[in-house]
């Protein structure tokens, strides 16, 4: 076990846990953080993408001990219902989700996007989102709520 | 949805955090709004259905639950419709055994179909009461009253008015209402008669779904992110091949694990327990067990496995239709056609695997579920640990989307068995092996098609045979955990339906069966199959409606003008048929297209269905390379009947899905296997539709206010691979006997051709 010191959503925390442990469970388990999601614990899903450093990385693949202090944001630091991120807000807008169990690697991976990319191609998207699995299959809902988001018309 | 802001109850602040902090069983003030104190909900009583709160909300109390599909807003479209009280005010609160009235199992697309019209005549009969208690509070007869938004008033004199908060906010109705049948088939209040549809003013809305804020901001509480206080982590240790017990388990190989609990051992069931999730799959991964040889073997190959299907004796037969005597006729028929159809094992493909939490103490239990039935867990946990149903809660919390794979609820029996050993709350998450390899597949099938055409091109003989294998249910048939601890099956299962083999025709003489084979071998094993999305009917409708595309293009005749010509006196047959020409604009033509030249060809092809009273019909884009054998789907057109609309964006979401989820099942889905178990245990093995290569979609819905509502969940998904087979054939002419539509397949397909 080890105190690792993480940037989450703007605030310091120290956790201790076995540094080997990937940054997923540390979010959810020690930090009660449960937007990213486990989906396959191989980065192929991309259902616990987290952003650090301005790019989205698989959570479930990262070893905590590797994050140290880097600014990490998760889904919950975008907004809430209350307050919703323009990019949740469009989700929500276009209706962009079944079960919404992938939606947290959706939306987190656009903002990536988004963030160096402010208007981004139909299949600039698609390609950026291309690693992402949906099996309710709201792929094309998804596309339009990127755009949305991105202020181009959907 | 359950979000933390809504089961305010269930979650205690914590240090910035947030805990979730359960009673095993809800005290008086929880269930204020039920009829009886600590007993079961009882039907007949008004208050085990509907809550009018203090602040004016109203809560809906139903088994059936959220998997994603909207149901939740759906069937609150219905209570607020009936109440008149706008659809902000009303709360669903699904799924827990402790407040609810078993509903049946949210499975085959009948939510709507079933639980809504029970929803209806609760609410409606909730409406009468509170008129009833206005009227007397007002003293206006019920008749010259009027509601808005939960506000009674006396007509042409609204300042006479009282709110149902007023009324009866936090109190009991205690009204018993009629309540006649169990589950799916019961009837409640049928003398209290509903709104007309036509002065509906909340169902037909798109009402927003109450489940996406929460969702998009992580804000939702899924089953997996339960959290119980003293709650330990595990993991299930499955065998490496068939199910086998374990010879020598060595707990030496995982004591040294920071956080390690214990080997959890009850029969051929294995399962570890340590303080963290991390070290719970660290130890997991690391347990060296030994397991005894298998007994018995799955087939090494399809080929063994379809000769198995063909060559078993079936433990019974569905009867789709039986007319005439297609033998005869072929006999007598100008031509025959005969054609043999394989479909594979295909993933429900949970991208959330199995997850549930178990809290067991002496003979009673809590669970934490995502299942599909609530009532089902419950029975098959209380069987698992020899307790009374009546002993064992679930409460249910939305799961990873599951397309049927949760009306089996492996996760909570595993949960459940740990739990008893530690004297603990468990929490037992899948890995993604664990879940492409045990979860009960969509069953493989095959079918046989014999057709004969007289000397006018009429078909005359229609005989189809489907060979499939039966679900699981865990009712009848035991789940892993049940099984491994050795408690046997009551049934080889239940059959996998029979819709979809050319039952809508009007052919003359015509036979559709289905015959049921039972599995390879009493014991669990990887290939255990159960319901996925339009159980079989993908498989049916794609060998009928393709042998059916293969007639018209061998009669030189558009296939849409022949099916037409076989659903005569079918008016919603027909309408869907032609709605789905009309919006993809359909060219009279017959199969393959004039244009199939060149490395890349393009084609259209259509198909139909029909499915528990509504109808899909599909026309499919494709373009096939020729040099790589890869089919892309460029677009999707299809025309959508499910009865009367509740919600058409809702419709609309579901039917998108379908779509991308059949183009998926297609061109991709094929779970591999060898002599030993499912080789296909990632996502890069089964691979499902990504972003760059879904279609675009053009939905037509088809509103039908005289007919009842039915569900969307289902039907929309079962005419796609048809029709993306016909449009390769449009393309191409090759005819595709097999799924998936694989560049392998196309490739050796356009060889045998030239």
């Amino acid at each position: 076990m080890a105190r690792i010191s993480l940037k989450v959503n703007g605030k310091t925390q120290v956790v201790d846990v076995d540094p080997e442990t990937p940054l997923l469970y540390v979010l959810r388990n020690d930090l009660q953080l449960n937007g990213p999601k486990f989906g396959c614990g191989l980065a192929q899903c991309g259902a616990c993408t987290v952003i650090m450093n301005g790019n989205a990385i698989r959570s479930c693949v990262t070893v905590v001990s590797s994050v140290r202090n880097q600014p990490v944001t998760t889904l919950e630091g975008l907004g809430s219902t209350k307050k919703m991120h323009p990019l949740q807000q469009a989700f929500v807008d276009e209706q962009a989700l079944q079960c919404g169990y992938c939606i947290n690697g959706m939306i987190m991976t656009s903002k990536a996007l988004l963030d160096k990319n402010p208007k981004p191609t139909d299949s600039q998207i698609k390609e950026a989102l291309a690693g992402n699995l949906c099996r309710c299959g709201t792929h094309t809902r998804i596309l339009r709520a990127v755009k949305r988001a991105s202020g181009q018309k959907v | 949805m359950k979000t933390m802001e809504l089961s305010r109850r269930e979650f205690l602040k914590g240090t910035g955090a947030l805990i979730v902090s359960f009673n095993l069983f809800p005290t008086a003030s929880d269930l204020f709004a039920q009829a009886t104190s600590g007993g079961e909900p009882d039907p007949t009583q008004l208050d085990s259905w509907i809550a009018v709160r203090q602040d004016g909300t109203v809560t809906v109390f139903t088994s059936k639950v959220e998997l994603g599909t909207g149901v939740e807003t759906a069937l609150a479209q219905i209570a607020a419709e009936e109440l008149d009280v706008s659809w902000t005010k009303i709360k669903v609160d699904m799924g827990d055994t402790e407040k609810t009235i078993d509903q049946a199992t949210t499975s085959g697309s009948r939510t709507i179909e079933r639980a809504g019209p029970q929803i209806r005549q609760a609410a409606a009969a909730a409406r009468k009461e509170l008129l009833r208690l206005a009227s007397e509070k007002l003293g206006a007869p019920a008749e010259k009253l009027t509601v808005k938004d939960g506000v009674v008033s006396v007509l042409g004199n609204p300042s006479k008015r009282i709110s149902y908060a007023q009324l009866i906010g936090g109190k009991r109705f205690n009204v018993t209402i009629q309540a006649e049948g169990k589950a799916g088939d019961l009837k409640l209040a049928q003398d209290v008669k509903p709104k007309d549809p036509k002065e509906y003013t909340t169902v037909g809305k798109p009402v927003p779904r109450f489940d996406l804020p929460p969702k998009v901001t992580g804000q939702a509480v899924y089953v997996h992110d339960v959290r119980i206080p003293g709650m330990l982590h595990g993991r299930v240790v499955r065998p490496p091949v068939i199910n086998t017990p374990p010879v020598n388990i060595d707990e030496d190989s995982v004591r040294k694990i920071s956080g390690f609990v214990k080997v959890i051992q009850q029969g051929s069931f294995v399962g570890v327990v340590a303080k963290t999730e991390w070290a719970a799959m660290q130890a997991a991964k690391a347990l060296k067990v030994t397991w005894a040889k298998p007994t018995t073997k799955i087939p090494a190959n399809t080929e063994e496995l379809y000769d198995y299907l063909k060559s078993t004796k079936s433990f019974t037969t569905l009867k789709g239709v039986d007319k005439g005597n297609p033998a005869t006729a072929l006999t007598k028929a100008k031509k025959q056609y005969e054609a043999t159809f394989r479909w594979p094992f295909q993933l429900h493909g949970m991208i959330g695997p199995s997850c549930a939490v178990a809290d067991v103490r002496g003979n009673k239990a809590t669970i934490w579920s995502g299942c599909q039935g609530p009532f089902r867990t419950r029975a098959s946990i209380a069987t698992l640990l020899n307790i009374p149903e009546t002993n064992v809660r679930v409460i249910y919390h939305e799961a990873s989307g599951s397309y049927g794979r949760m009306s089996n609820d492996d996760g909570a029996e595993d949960a459940a068995l740990m739990s008893r050993a530690i004297g603990a709350p468990v929490r037992v998450q899948w890995s993604r092996q664990d879940e492409h390899g045990w979860e009960p597949k969509g069953p493989a099938q095959t079918q046989v098609l014999k057709a004969g055409i007289d000397d006018d091109g009429k078909i005359i003989a229609w005989e189809f045979t489907d060979y499939s294998f039966p679900w699981t249910v865990s009712s009848i048939t035991t789940l892993l955990a049940s099984q491994q601890v050795g408690i046997k099956s009551k049934s080889p299962g239940s059959g996998n339906g029979n819709q979809g083999g050319g039952e809508i025709y009007a052919f003359e003489n015509s036979k559709v069966l289905a015959e049921e084979i039972p599995w390879l071998q009493p014991e669990p094993f990887p290939l255990r199959t159960s319901n996925l999305r339009a159980p079989g009917q993908l498989s049916r409708c794609f060998a009928s409606e393709t042998l059916l595309s293969e007639i018209a293009s061998d009669l030189g005749v558009d296939p849409v003008e022949l099916r037409l010509g076989y659903l005569t006196g079918d008016q919603r047959g027909t309408d869907i048929l032609k709605a789905v020409a009309e919006k993809s604009r359909w060219q009279k033509h017959s199969s393959p297209a004039a244009n199939s030249s060149g490395t890349t060809v393009t084609g259209r092809g259509v198909a139909m269905t029909r499915r528990t009273g509504g109808y899909a019909a599909a026309v499919a884009d494709v373009e096939v390379n020729k040099s790589t054998g890869k089919v892309t789907v460029r677009r999707v057109t299809l025309a959508h009947d499910c009865g009367l609309i509740v919600n058409p964006d809702g419709v609309k979401n579901q039917v998108e899905g379908n779509i991308v989820q059949g183009v998926s099942r297609a061109l991709l889905e094929e779970v591999a296997f060898d002599g030993n178990g499912v080789t296909s245990l990632d996502w890069d093995s089964y691979p499902i539709l990504k972003f760059t290569d879904v279609p675009d979609l053009d939905v037509v819905l088809i509103n039908r206010p005289e007919v009842a509502p039915l569900g969307a969940g289902e039907l929309a998904t079962v005419p796609i691979p048809a029709a993306i087979a016909n449009a390769i054939f449009d393309a191409t002419g090759i005819r595709l006997r097999e799924v998936p539509f694989t560049p392998k397949r196309i490739l050796a397909g356009l060889q045998q051709k030239s």
